[in-house]
């Protein structure tokens, strides 16, 4: 189980950081939200992965960590107004600027050549 | 158990939530109800900074639960020191806001007010995960003041302040996570008592733990590598936000000294002064990034923005030395930089009010109208950040220098230091000389006068760099007393001894 569970952070953070990387602001957010995810997990097994066991206030030896559940409580909750607030944010700045790169608009481009002045003599 | 300990924290939060539900009240009648929540936060802070000057730790646990089990507000001489700080200056920034800048957007004074609800609880807070949600508060409030003022500047730089947090966040919950994973705990006394015992194992994980908390302080603070998001995010900012904004970096600040020092301080075994080493080469390369972009920008407010900067490298050299004199000299200079910085942006303000379409660029442009006026808070600003006798900045960092003892880091912190000030001497002079002095004939449309509120605001602000000077006997007392309190972990640990119930009862 800790097996899976550690390669299911791993793949869920690494796409996140990979598609945070993106220059678009559609890959941003979702890599923002494979992150969280990702963290969310990451904060659940800090408490220990134990399935069946007894909650803390149990009369067994080995009992389930109740704290990392609400600390990943709140982070949940904090991660999905945050997601809300960057898709608005990405919205206004796809309208601004007519364009949805994360800069506002495309890195400098040198521009074409421009035709061969016709000079008459 | 104090219940004044709430006072910063529900004050803001009952003024907040009544803001927010009088989004269509009469203006005037909300400016009034928010400035009254500012000054009786004000209020508050002063009491609570009473209460510190005793040198005793006070907790309000909530619930009545037991510390390390519940979370609890712990008040100390540092504690009261920062909420003073934002108290001042959020009080001062709200009433230049209550001049104009508030209009256009209903949920203004909410925002404002929950900005500085989520600074208390930071610097309040004696648990690690409630400082992450201190975090939080504060940053949500700030994103939605950073858009304030309208138009399509502010939404790239905002796109970028948000990621760039989120991600923080994130780093936050991981780090957060590693400790308690070992400690398992996440209160700050509890995890000053556990760490000097954490062996084998599970001892890389918190240290990998430590460091990724570096990071994010290192983040919100604006160190060196991590900076380059703010002089653009505070300089599209609208002024009173930006003039507030001045002590979000030194939040980061608050939470290196706070954890750094507790939890892995001289006494924490193998992982004692974690990180210190890697802060004092990157505090004086963030100092001289400061200088090189104070000297290219070419604005006020990029100038002032960079100022912040500046700071932060010349606050976080004392504070990674450890000693006990540094750290009450970047505690007196931490006061002066964060009201002078937030004063600086509010005149820059005025400044840019004044000049029709040059806006605060560093150009030429016609003759200002309130031009001695307003030079004259400029001089005193920039006297005051660039640390030139006789305003505050200059005690701050003569205190500064003082506090090294001689050694190779001494000859690095003083070069850099002094070679720092000396060109951003040049920025300021450069960049007034040209704004004031350097006019031009021509007509510019009448702008509109400058009201009371906004010019008592922004001179009352930069004014204080006098009455710091005027003070400083009184205050280099407490910061003395502040870092001998910081530098004696025991007496905060002993918060967890407090009783909660009554033995008799």
């Amino acid at each position: 189980m800790e097996l899976v569970f550690a390669l299911v952070i791993g793949a869920l953070t690494a796409s996140g950081v990979y598609l945070i990387l993106r220059a678009r602001t559609f890959p941003v957010v979702v890599g923002l939200t494979m992150l969280s995810y990702g963290v969310n997990l990451f904060l659940f097994s800090s408490g220990r992965l134990a399935t069946g066991e007894q909650p803390v206030l149990g009369t067994a030896a080995s009992y389930s960590d109740p704290l990392p559940q609400a600390l990943v409580l709140t982070a949940i909750v904090i991660g999905f107004a945050m997601t809300a607030f960057v898709v608005v944010l990405s919205l206004r700045n796809l309208a601004d600027n007519e364009d949805d790169h994360v800069d506002g608009k495309q890195p400098y481009k040198s521009p074409a050549p421009e035709e061969e002045e016709v000079t008459g003599k | 158990m104090n219940h004044w300990l709430t006072a910063p924290v529900l004050i803001p939060l009952l003024g907040g939530i009544l803001q927010a539900f009088m989004g269509y009240a009469p203006i005037s009648l909300r400016r009034t109800l928010a400035l009254a929540t500012t000054v009786l936060m004000l209020v508050s802070a002063i009491v609570l900074l009473v209460l510190a000057d005793d040198g005793s730790y006070r907790i309000y646990a909530f619930g009545n639960w037991q510390p390390p089990f519940g979370i609890v507000l712990v008040l100390d001489r540092l504690a009261a020191l920062m909420l003073i700080m934002t108290a001042v200056l959020g009080l001062f920034c709200h009433l230049y806001s209550i001049g104009g800048a508030d209009e256009g957007n209903r949920q203004f004074h909410a925002l404002f007010l929950f900005q500085l609800m989520g600074l208390n609880i930071a610097f309040l807070t004696g648990d690690l995960f409630n400082l992450f949600v201190a975090f939080e508060v504060l940053l949500i409030a700030s994103y939605g003041l950073l858009m304030h003022g309208g138009g399509t500047i502010r939404t790239v730089p905002g796109l970028h302040y948000v990621v760039l947090n989120l991600i923080g966040s994130a780093i936050f919950l991981i780090s957060v996570g590693m400790i308690y994973s070992v400690t398992g705990t996440l209160n700050m006394a509890d995890l000053a008592v556990k760490i000097p015992e954490v062996s084998g194992e599970g001892l890389n994980i918190v240290k990998a733990g430590g460091m990724m908390l570096l990071v994010v302080f290192g983040l919100k603070a604006a160190i060196l590598p991590l900076c380059f998001w703010l002089p653009r995010a505070y300089s599209k900012a609208t002024a009173p936000v930006a003039a507030l904004f001045a002590v979000m970096t030194k939040v980061g600040i608050y939470a290196i000294l706070r954890v750094y020092l507790l939890i892995f301080g001289d006494d924490a075994g193998e992982l004692a002064n974690l990180g210190m080493d890697w802060l004092f080469p990157i505090a004086l390369a963030t100092l001289a990034m400061g200088v090189i972009g104070a000297l290219g920008s070419g604005s006020l407010k990029t100038l002032v923005a960079w100022q912040v900067i500046i700071s932060v490298g010349t606050l976080l050299a004392p504070i990674s030395l450890g000693s006990e004199a540094g750290l009450s000299a970047a505690l007196f200079y931490l006061l002066s930089t964060t009201w002078t910085v937030g004063g600086l942006f509010l005149v820059s303000e005025l400044v840019a009010n004044q000049r029709g379409t040059a806006q605060d660029r560093i150009i030429t442009a016609p003759k200002m109208q309130n031009r001695t006026f307003l030079s004259v808070l400029f001089l005193i600003g920039a006297v005051a950040a660039a640390g030139l006798p006789p305003l505050s900045g200059f005690f701050g960092k003569v205190l500064i220098l003082q506090s090294v003892q001689s050694g190779t880091e001494m000859a690095w912190l003083w070069s850099v230091l002094l070679i720092g000030s000396f060109l951003t001497v040049i920025a300021y002079s450069r960049a007034g000389s040209i704004v004031f002095w350097r006019t031009v004939e021509g007509h510019l449309e009448k702008p509109d006068p400058l009201n009371g509120r906004i010019s008592v605001a922004a001179g009352a602000l930069t004014a204080l760099a006098v009455v710091i000077v005027v003070l400083a006997g009184p205050i280099t007392r407490y910061t003395d007393a502040t870092a001998e309190q910081l530098h004696n972990k025991d007496a905060y640990t002993e918060i967890l001894q407090t009783k909660m119930v009554r033995e008799d009862s």
